[in-house]
């Protein structure tokens, strides 16, 4: 290594002397040999952790299948060793990305020296063959997880867990190396990069696909549980204990990556959508969608033995739903504005992927699900089935999702009709099931496991019920339109939040300390709470910016005060300014309100010279009733500037109702009947005494 | 990639959708419009409509529609007039028509569908015996006469 080190950088192979080390060190030749250096390594780490993930998937099935603990004992550690691998490759290709090494194919094409140091970052997984390798780094993080803090779970269960873990690791580091390799090299390095997107140069994208792949391959953890289960033959209320967790954490962190999504589309592309029913974004809505059946359904698992083969199966297709949306994105099968480096022998490999692994759970599944026996017995009314009907909505609702998705595809293969199927065919044919859903959530919610009165349940709601209407009717009175959506949001948004409120009152009983018992409530209980009452506030936003939004376009001129529904605005100059890597054209606007200021906004549009592209960012003053919304466009021929304003009600909501949610995810995961199943903490928490 | 980039410059201009120069002075045959643009596609775009996109063509489109409005079409004339022009693809709210009805149909029946197998499977657990109150089986009563005889 030392001479060729000194070949390529100090030239003095023989005289190389202690003090000539900082030259050495210090050369622009010597860096260019290590960066050189790690990303090699980087790419043999990725080819060993290939094979180790082969060894964890072999060898500890068959250890399984024949009860042999020294073979079952690979999957531990093998997994431990490929997690560290991933990271170590991963974090080569990230150190590519920093140094901007434009030898490397997918840094020339998605870097830029000139770029922030954060988009250089986050540019390792703004391109295909990055997000690949995360994709991998994250199903062997799980898996790692799984090996690290499953102490408490069966041996032959934890062997085959990891088995089947390793199997998904193994398909999908044979598609990068096969396919959509990162460390490929450029014949002749150019001087500098063509830039990332510069759609993607924003911190709310930056990191929304880290959030969403921890969704999409933590449901992978849920997938795994219940092929080891089928194969096992055993499913019982410990299994629905341990596979919940993971299902938690997968949607805890799909939830946050498609509101980051949601978010950044609605500030940055200029016209205020959050939702665009885009195939991609459907990809990511389906397993949200089933990941939420999923956890409820293994809640009957866990406490009743009932449910099983049902939410195995469930297991099995939200992960199905997670292949499908990466076959989505890659294959450029449906055409999308999110689709990224479309070719068809990516999606080819994928389909592969997906048929091998949704076809042998499912057979599988035929198999082996009929013995599984449901033990719990519950009344026709009963938490347990409200829960069946949650799932039977988040089911159907998917389902509706999938056929708009794919139909455009189906139509045309079969019947040769070439249409589309846009916004508002999914406005239309999904929100009866949220409605339905939403109307459903404060009874069932508060019903009584095994069997429960419908009167009783519906009692305390009495008085919620009644204000719940009065409120719809109140906004019924109050909008100007004829539109139902505005109203039947709000009564379903106080509707689900006082249920909320009486559901948790309810819980603690009557009598004396009621407030402490309220704050002593189990973990579980706080989750359940604040989820529910995010999605009620969700459903307030959603509905108001559906209903109430109101917009107008004109072209003002410098100086002018100008008045748009009841606010006075005055455009006081724009600018042109430069930035690290693109010049904005920055409108500064007054904002008055009967006569009280209200806010000076600066909405820009940016232009990215090396990527040749523009964007605009929207200036957006927010608060509970109304987010007001502007947007510059641009210069007109004969003096002034095109400006855009938008009033949306209740629009923040949204986002508040989706972080609500996530948080009551986070509520339920530190419950203390999950800290006994993960088992690695159980003894730090031996010393608190028993309540 | 390029195909990429060419689909995201189209959908992130500057200034997306209708601009100042466009809009009629009649603001209830523009309210019209508006609400027609938003089911229109933009065929260039990638399921976007021709309100929200910047293309040119969906700008003609913008005109030309609000060219049939002002000639005192109807919302339906308006619209079958682009959809002969630029056929069906052009709807995002696809027609309730031929194969169609599989499309706008799966949801109910499946609702019925899952409905009825969720409510069999209820009524089945209601009336299923618990194990605990099940009793004893043969053998094992067999096995507890046996035990104690002894």
């Amino acid at each position: 290594m030392t001479t060729q080190l000194c070949a390529n950088g100090a030239r003095r192979a023989k005289h190389l002397r202690l003090f000539d080390l900082p030259i050495v060190i210090g050369s622009t030749a010597f860096r260019a040999y290590i960066a050189r250096m790690i990303t090699e390594l980087g790419h043999f780490a990725l080819l060993l952790a290939f094979g180790v993930a082969l060894v964890q998937m072999i060898v500890p099935m068959i250890g399984a299948a024949k009860g042999w603990p020294g073979w079952m004992a690979v999957a531990e550690p093998a997994a431990g060793v490929q997690f560290l691998l991933i990271a170590a490759s991963f974090g080569a290709l990230t150190w590519a990305f920093i140094t901007s090494d434009f030898s490397l194919a997918v840094v020339v094409s998605n870097s830029h020296s000139m770029k922030p140091m954060l988009y250089k970052i986050s540019g390792t997984w703004g391109n295909h063959e990055g997000s690949m390798l995360l994709w991998v780094l994250i199903v062997a993080l799980f898996g790692a997880m799984a090996a690290w803090f499953g102490g408490q779970l069966p041996a032959s269960l934890r062997a085959r867990v990891l088995s089947v873990q390793a199997s998904i690791g193994v398909a999908f580091m044979a598609f990068i190396l096969l396919t959509s390799n990162p460390f490929d090299r450029m014949v002749v390095p150019p001087f500098d990069g063509q830039d990332l997107n510069p759609l993607l140069q924003d911190p709310g994208l930056a990191f929304h696909p880290p959030f969403l792949y921890l969704g999409y391959v933590g449901l992978s953890m849920a997938f795994s549980f219940a092929v080891a289960a089928l194969i096992e033959g055993r499913v019982d209320a410990a299994w629905g204990r341990w596979v919940r967790p993971w299902t938690l954490a997968a949607w805890v962190f799909l939830t946050i990556g498609i509101a980051l999504g949601s978010w950044w589309a609605y500030y940055e592309l200029g016209w205020g959508g959050f939702w665009f029913w885009d195939p991609v974004e459907n990809a990511s809505f389906m397993p949200w969608l089933l990941a939420a059946a999923l956890l409820h359904s293994a809640i009957v698992v866990e406490k009743r033995e009932a449910l099983k083969s049902w939410t195995i199966l469930l297991a099995i297709l939200a992960f199905g739903f997670s292949l499908i949306g990466t076959f989505i994105v890659r294959s450029g099968l449906l055409t999308s504005v999110h689709a990224f480096a479309n070719d068809p022998d990516r999606g080819i490999f994928i389909l592969g992927i997906m048929a091998f692994f949704m076809g042998g759970a499912l057979i599988l599944y035929s198999l082996r699900a009929g013995a599984m026996e449901a033990k719990g017995v519950f009344g026709l009314v009963s938490r347990e089935s409200a829960l069946v009907l949650n799932n039977l909505l988040l089911a159907v609702s998917c389902f509706v999702v999938f056929v708009g998705t794919m139909w455009p595809l189906l139509a045309e293969m079969f019947f040769d009709r070439k249409l589309s199927v846009g916004p508002p065919f999914f406005d239309a044919a999904f929100t009866p099931f949220m409605v339905l859903l939403g109307l459903a959530l404060p009874v069932g919610s508060s019903m009584a496991w095994k069997r429960a009165s419908l009167k009783r349940a519906l009692y305390p709601l009495r008085y919620v019920f009644v204000v719940a209407v009065a409120i719809g009717g109140l906004a019924w009175a109050m909008q100007t339109g004829r539109s139902l959506i505005g109203p039947v949001g709000m009564f379903l948004g106080a509707w689900i939040l006082m249920g909320v409120v009486v559901d948790l009152l309810q819980r603690t009983g009557r009598g004396p300390n009621r407030l402490r018992r309220l704050f002593r409530l189990p973990g579980a209980d706080w989750g359940k709470a604040t989820a529910h009452a995010g999605l009620g506030i969700t459903m307030v936003g959603i509905a108001g910016i559906y209903a109430w939004t109101v917009e107008d376009i004109r072209v003002a001129q410098i100086d002018v005060p100008f008045e748009v529904f009841g606010y006075e605005m005055t455009l006081r100059s724009v600018t042109k300014e430069n930035g690290p890597n693109y010049v904005s054209t920055t409108a500064v606007i007054d904002v008055v309100r009967d006569g009280e200021f209200v806010a000076t906004l600066a909405p820009e549009k940016r232009f990215y010279p090396v990527a040749q592209m523009p964007t605009t960012e929207a200036a957006i003053h927010q608060n509970a009733k109304r987010d007001l919304y502007l947007v510059i466009g641009d210069e007109q021929v004969g003096g002034g500037w095109a400006v855009r304003t938008y009033v949306k009600a209740m629009t923040t909501w949204i986002w508040i109702g989706c972080a609500l949610m996530a948080l009551g995810g986070i509520f339920s995961l530190f419950d203390r009947r999950f800290r006994v199943a993960v088992g690695a903490r159980k003894r730090a928490d031996a010393p608190v005494p028993a309540e | 990639m390029k195909r990429f980039v060419l689909i995201l410059m189209l959908l992130a201009s500057p200034l997306a959708a209708v601009e100042p120069d466009e809009v009629l002075s009649d603001p209830v045959l523009e309210q019209r419009a508006r609400e027609l643009s938003k089911g229109l596609r933009c065929l260039v775009c990638r399921n976007e409509s021709i309100d929200e996109s910047n293309a040119s063509l969906a700008k003609d489109l913008r005109l030309l529609l609000r060219e049939r409005l002002v000639e005192g079409d109807s919302d339906t004339e308006a619209v079958d007039f682009i959809v002969a022009r630029y056929g069906e693809y052009v709807l995002l709210n696809p027609t309730r028509g031929g194969a169609n009805w599989i499309l706008w149909w799966a949801g109910p029946i499946m609702l019925l569908l899952a409905g009825g197998a969720g409510m069999l499977y209820v009524r089945g657990r209601s009336r299923a015996n618990a194990p605990q109150d099940a009793g004893l089986s043969d053998e094992e009563a067999q096995k507890l006469r046996d035990i104690l005889s002894k």
